[in-house]
């Protein structure tokens, strides 16, 4: 164990003081910020929300396959968080974190090809939306039972802990997903071990139409952090440099060994659950409140007033943006779906990989098996080779 | 008669109706006050009936579940809401542990039923398509169900409220608003452990359940054309099995194909052979075959699931293969 690990007990059951602060200067990471850097954090929080909007139009046009879950309102805790990161750091986005996967380097048309199941995707149509990871850029994917990842990222940060890799391990969790019980025993583990982790929680208000009061009795999330012995901080989500500067010191902190840390982010969930959710439960007042709280707006502003940027580099960059997002929708519109083989194999290392499709299981052991076709009807015979598997 | 009503719909009507009869009865659940649940099925609950009895939770599957078999043991008939079926393993330990095994310990009664939706045909993916009951078969101490009409999830909705063991109950998405059918207005029960003939067949028997039923029908009335006269089994209950049904048409008709939608190896279908084999082996004329989905996960982009899926096209492949023997 980390000899830096904050150790406040008086006694062997002595109580652990709540620590509200992740440590460092607060405001000092963002202070140091340069000109192109926070251009550059400015670009990712537009390309959030661009590649958000874009998927919206492909899911009105009916090019989505199944549900759009979008962070309307919440980029700037995606951007943020994952812009304070390092190469060599792991993060585990959630389905609202699309910001950090694109900070990561994943291209807005692996997410379009994602959403719209098309074999060009990075799952190949297997899996849809934001569940896709990738090792080299250090992205595990989620599956959707909340709450999974968070011991996942432990077992990331233990191996990044044991091969001196020097790197931080990241996720994301709603204030729903602090319900769940992989939310405690992931956060549990990493404390008890001291493992490099950071998790980032975003209270939007809402766990689909209930709200966070009905989720967790404190009004602060950061209590969940108290009770494992966690140093926690709550951050205003929704001013991007607020969320990168407590990030930073997260990171910081962790990375010296410091043991994981919790940050909660504060902001509002600006649509409804998913596109299909009209968000009725929602008092109204709740979303103009909120809307005054745009983080592109008042990034917007910061940069105005520090004369950062100017209109017209404003609209040149936009519309390089809008030029790449539109270029890479058009790529996953036009790619083909996937071939129905791939839905065969890859299940184990060793079992021939994808396809060809398996024929019916029955018959005599050993014979010739007859396949069905692919769907519109042409037969042929198929040896299955692995021994049949309809 | 309440005229066309929908699959969900009569899952409603038969919460409701029991809530009203019984006070004991609520349901529990992520969602299911004020939304009124993701699919609706508890929609004007919390006005008609309180937040005593329609209780929005956090997400916490294990807790719903856990906190369901406790309620039951003092005196309550919860029925626990799954968001989605698959979130179910959240949960298992309460299920297969707790719930399951409280009779055979110390005879206490656990009156819970534990439902949601199942199944694929939705472009859910992986996570969001599954069907899950082979997970709990080889766990004494539970029933599942899973009805393939409105009628009988009416039915069996109600027997598994009023059952005085823990009833898992499937619930097939792909027909929630699919089917629909003029019910009657009395109050009837669909026993839980009876299966149904869908279809009166000579030649062959398909066993299968869920939205595979209305697949088999659609297939025996294809090969109907063709001279082959198709049984169609509607299982409804998946633990206990109705052995007496299965070994019934065994008799009739001497051919049985198994026909699921879960994956194969350790699928119920397995089952249902291995008690066709034990039981009726003098009566069969040709090996008993399993329609499945192949053993992969859902995949999630449509060209893939339906290639996953078994369909009408596959069982069609399978009647004519074993009517040759
Ligand atoms: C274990 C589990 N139970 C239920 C669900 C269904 N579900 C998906 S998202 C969601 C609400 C999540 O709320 P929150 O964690 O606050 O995240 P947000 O949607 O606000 O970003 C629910 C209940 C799930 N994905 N996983
Ligand atoms: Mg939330």
């Amino acid at each position: 164990m980390s000899s830096k690990r904050p150790s406040k007990r008086a006694f062997a059951s002595g109580s652990l003081a709540p620590q509200r602060t992740v440590g460092g200067e607060t405001g000092a990471e963002a202070a140091s910020l340069t000109a192109e850097q926070k251009l550059d954090i400015w670009q990712w929080l537009q390309k959030n929300r661009m590649v958000e909007e874009r998927l919206g139009l492909l899911y009105r046009t009916g090019k989505v396959v199944g549900g759009l879950y979008t962070s309307l309102g919440q980029e700037g805790i995606s951007v943020g968080t994952a812009y304070a990161l390092e190469p060599q750091d792991w993060v585990g986005p959630l389905i609202r974190n699309l910001g950090v996967m694109l900070v990561r380097g994943v291209r807005p048309r692996e997410a379009f090809t994602q959403y719209c199941a098309r074999a060009t995707s990075p799952t190949g149509g297997r899996d849809g939306n934001t569940h896709f990871g990738n090792p080299e850029k250090r992205i595990v994917a989620p599956i959707s039972h909340l709450g999974a990842v968070i011991p996942v990222m432990a077992g990331i940060a233990l191996a990044a802990k044991k091969r001196g890799e020097n790197a931080v391990c990241v996720t994301w969790i709603g204030d729903g997903g602090t319900s769940t019980g992989d939310f405690h025993e992931g956060l549990n583990l990493a404390a008890v071990l001291d493992l490099p982790l950071v998790l980032v929680v975003e209270n939007n208000g809402y766990a689909y139409s209930t709200p966070t009061r009905m989720q967790t009795r404190p009004e602060d999330l950061v209590a969940k952090a108290d009770g494992y012995g966690l140093p926690a901080e709550i951050v205003d989500g929704n001013d991007v440099l607020a969320v990168y500067d407590a990030m930073r010191r997260a990171t910081t902190r962790v990375r010296d060994g410091g043991g994981p840390v919790m940050l909660e982010m504060k902001t509002f969930r600006m649509k409804g659950h998913a596109e299909h959710d009209d968000a009725k439960y929602v008092p109204p007042e709740l979303f103009e409140e909120w809307r005054r709280r745009d983080p592109l707006v008042l990034y917007d502003r910061v940069l105005e007033e520090e004369g950062i940027l100017t209109r017209a580099e404003r609209d040149r960059r936009v519309a390089e943006l809008k030029a790449e997002i539109d270029a890479d929708a058009e790529f996953a519109v036009a790619s083909p779906t996937p071939d129905p083989r791939f839905a065969f194999g890859r299940v184990y290392a060793d079992d021939g990989g994808p396809g060809p499709l398996p024929g019916p299981a029955w018959g005599p052991a050993g014979a010739t098996r007859l396949g069905r076709g692919l769907p519109g009807g042409d037969r042929h015979d198929v040896r299955d080779p692995r021994g049949g598997n309809a | 008669m309440a005229a066309g009503t929908t699959y969900i719909e009569a899952i409603r009507e038969a919460m409701a109706e029991e809530m009203r009869r019984d006070d004991s009865v609520l349901v529990i659940g992520e969602d299911v006050g004020t939304y009124g649940g993701a699919f609706r099925a508890t929609a004007g609950f919390l006005e008609e009936f309180g937040p005593e009895r329609v209780i929005d939770t956090p997400i916490s599957e294990s807790g719903i579940v856990g906190m369901s078999v406790g309620a039951a043991m003092n005196g309550l008939r919860p029925i626990a809401e799954m968001q989605f079926i698959d979130f179910l393993s959240n949960a298992f330990n309460q299920v297969v542990n707790m719930a399951a095994k409280l009779r055979y310990r110390q005879n206490i009664g656990v009156p819970i039923v534990v439902r949601g939706p199942c199944g694929g045909g939705v472009h859910g993916g992986p996570y969001h398509s599954q069907n899950v009951e082979s997970h709990y078969l080889s766990t004494p101490g539970l029933k599942i169900v899973e009805p393939a009409t409105a009628r009988d999830a009416k039915g069996l909705m109600k027997a598994a409220i009023r059952d005085p063991d823990p009833v898992l109950f499937f619930e097939h998405k792909f027909l929630y608003r699919r089917i629909k059918e003029d019910l009657p207005d009395e109050d009837w029960v669909v026993p839980i452990g009876k299966a149904a003939t869908a279809r009166e067949g000579e030649d062959l028997t398909v066993v299968t359940f869920g939205a595979c039923v209305h697949h088999a029908l659609e297939a025996a009335d294809r090969l109907d054309h063709e001279g082959l006269s198709v049984e169609v089994i509607d299982l409804r209950t998946l633990l206990p099995l109705d052995r007496e049904a299965l070994h019934a048409t065994a008799k009739k008709t001497s051919k049985v194909i198994v026909y699921h939608e879960a994956t194969r190896t350790g699928g119920i279908g397995a089952e249902i052979s291995a008690i066709l084999a034990e039981e009726c082996f003098e009566w069969l004329d040709g090996p008993v075959l399993r329609v499945t989905a192949p053993d992969t996960p859902v995949p999630y982009a449509p060209p893939l699931e339906a290639a996953f899926l078994p369909g009408p096209e596959d069982l069609i492949d399978a009647a004519r293969y074993l009517a040759g023997y």
